[in-house]
C-alpha cells in the first residue's frame, strides 16, 4: 500500500505570471511513490488554485510575509492542528526567507520542508550574484545593487547601456538610456523595494534549467528548456526540452559546488560564442516544472521523498523535444465559495 | 567537409529540429533532400551530380543555391564546420 502524505503548497496564483503551485500539485498528484491530500496556502482570495477542487482538497489563507514570521508560524500551527500536515512546499521567492527561518520549528510540529540553507538562499541573491560567481567559479554577468536613482549616473566599470534594471524578487526591464533607467528604477522599486539591481545586458538566447539538489552535492534532477513563447512579462508560455550537455554540466557544477538543497531554476543566457551566463538562480521550483514531469523527471515527487528521508535515485534521462504549451481557462465559481475563503479564510 | 550535427534530423515534411538549441525550422523538399544527403556524408560533387540528373538546373545556379543553403545552416549552428567537436 502506498503512503499518503498531507502536503501544503503555496503559489496558487495561476495567473499570467503564474506561481508554481498548481504545476507542483499536478506533479504530486501524479507521483507514483505516494498518494496525497493537498492543502493550498493562499495569500489572496482570488488565487485560481483555491477553486480547483480536483487538485486542491482544502485551502487556507496565510498572512503575507511582511506581517512577520511569528504570524505565519501561528497560522501554520493552527492549520496543522486541523490537517496534520506532513510537508510544506513554499513556492514564492518572497516567502522563502520565512520558511527557511522556520524550518526547525515546523519540523517540531511534524511539517517537513526541503529548502536551500539560509546561506545558499542569501548567497544567490541577485545583488550577490557577482560574488557568488567568483566564489563558485560560475560565469555571471556584471551587476551591482543600487539604492538611489543618482547611482544610475555612476555606473560601475563594465556596465553600460543597454543594461537590465531588476527588482529584488521580481521584474526586469532592459533600458537603453538613463531616462528609461530612472523610470524603471522608480517603477520596480515602488513595487518590490530596494535594492534595485543593475546588470550587464548579455546579448543572446535565453534558456532555463530546473532541477533538484540533494544537499550533498548530487544532482537528483535537471531538465533544460528553451522558452518558445514569451509573455510581455517575460514568462514562458511555451517551451521545449532540449539536450544541451553544456547546460547540464553547468547545472551539475552549480549543485556540486554549492551543495544545493531543494528545487531551483537557473536562468541562463547563451551568447554568440555559445558561452552560458547565469542571469539568476531562483531558489524554488519554477512554474513550468510540469514539463520536467512530462519528460520523465517528477521533481516535486523526488523533493517530497528527500524531505521524508526516503532513498531517491537520481534521474538520468529525460525526453528531448517535448513541449509545454500553457493555456488560460475560465472557471465558473459561485460567490459562496469566494465568500467562504474571504470571510473564514478557508475553503 | 560539411557535416550536419549528428543529432539534428529532418522529417519527411521538411521539419528540422535542433535538440541542442531547441530551435526548429521548415525547409522545402529540395533542401530536405540536400539535408539528408549531407547527413549521409556525401560530398558536394556527389550531391551536385545527383541533383543535376534529377532537376532542370544549371551547375552554376545549383552551386550558388547550395552555398546559400550551407551558409544558412552554419548561421543556425546546424552543421559542424570542419567536423568541430559537438557541444
Amino acid at each position: 500500500m502506498k503512503k499518503k502524505y498531507n502536503i501544503a503548497v503555496s503559489g496558487l496564483n495561476a495567473i499570467d505570471s503564474p506561481g508554481p503551485g498548481v504545476a507542483v500539485i499536478r506533479a504530486l498528484r501524479e507521483a507514483a511513490s505516494f498518494d496525497v491530500r493537498i492543502i493550498g496556502l493562499a495569500y489572496e482570495s482570488l488565487e485560481p488554485g483555491i477553486y480547483m477542487h480536483d487538485l486542491v482538497d482544502k485551502t487556507y489563507h496565510v498572512p503575507y510575509p511582511t506581517t512577520g514570521i511569528e504570524n505565519l508560524f501561528k497560522r501554520l500551527e493552527h492549520i496543522s492542528s486541523i490537517e496534520k500536515i506532513d510537508m510544506i512546499i513554499p513556492n514564492f521567492d518572497a516567502e522563502l526567507y520565512s520558511f527557511i527561518k522556520l524550518e526547525k520549528r515546523l519540523k517540531e510540529i511534524g511539517m517537513h520542508t526541503f529548502l536551500p540553507t539560509m546561506k545558499q538562499f542569501e548567497e544567490r541573491h541577485k545583488h550577490n550574484l557577482p560574488e557568488f560567481g567568483k566564489k563558485y567559479d560560475l560565469h555571471v554577468p556584471r551587476s551591482e545593487p543600487i539604492y538611489t536613482v543618482n547611482d544610475l549616473y555612476r555606473l560601475p566599470e563594465g556596465i553600460e547601456y543597454p543594461l537590465v534594471v531588476k527588482g529584488k524578487y521580481y521584474d526586469a526591464s532592459i533600458v537603453y538610456n538613463s531616462e528609461q533607467a530612472k523610470s524603471a528604477f522608480n517603477k520596480i522599486s515602488a513595487k518590490w523595494g530596494l535594492p534595485i539591481i543593475i546588470q550587464e545586458f548579455v546579448h543572446g538566447t535565453e534558456y532555463n534549467v530546473t532541477g533538484l539538489g540533494d544537499g550533498k552535492g548530487n544532482t537528483i534532477s535537471a531538465v533544460p528548456m528553451r522558452k518558445q513563447y514569451i509573455t510581455d512579462k517575460g514568462k514562458a508560455w511555451g517551451g521545449i526540452s532540449i539536450a544541451d550537455k553544456k547546460m547540464l554540466e553547468l547545472t551539475d557544477k552549480f549543485i556540486s559546488q554549492t551543495k544545493w538543497r531543494g528545487g531551483f531554476e537557473l536562468e541562463l543566457m547563451k551568447d554568440k560564442k555559445n558561452d552560458f551566463y547565469i542571469l539568476e538562480i531562483n531558489p524554488r521550483i519554477p512554474a513550468w516544472v510540469y514539463l520536467a514531469v512530462g519528460v520523465g523527471q517528477n521533481i516535486p515527487e523526488a523533493l517530497v521523498n528527500l524531505a521524508m528521508g526516503e532513498k531517491v535515485e537520481p534521474y538520468k534521462t529525460y525526453d528531448i523535444g517535448k513541449m509545454f504549451i500553457r493555456y488560460a481557462y475560465d472557471m465558473i465559481v459561485d460567490i459562496k465559495e469566494f465568500e467562504q475563503i474571504s470571510t473564514y479564510g478557508e475553503l | 567537409m560539411t557535416k550536419i550535427k549528428s543529432n539534428v534530423a529532418v522529417s519527411e515534411s521538411g521539419f528540422v529540429f535542433n535538440p541542442i538549441t531547441g530551435e526548429s525550422y521548415s525547409v522545402n523538399p529540395v533542401a530536405a533532400e540536400i539535408f539528408n544527403m549531407l547527413k549521409e556524408n556525401k560530398s558536394f560533387d556527389e550531391i551536385e551530380k545527383e541533383l543535376l540528373e534529377k532537376y532542370q538546373v544549371d551547375a552554376e545556379t545549383l552551386e550558388k543555391d547550395f552555398n546559400d543553403f550551407i551558409s544558412m545552416l552554419k548561421q543556425y549552428q546546424i552543421i559542424d564546420e570542419n567536423n568541430e567537436k559537438e557541444v
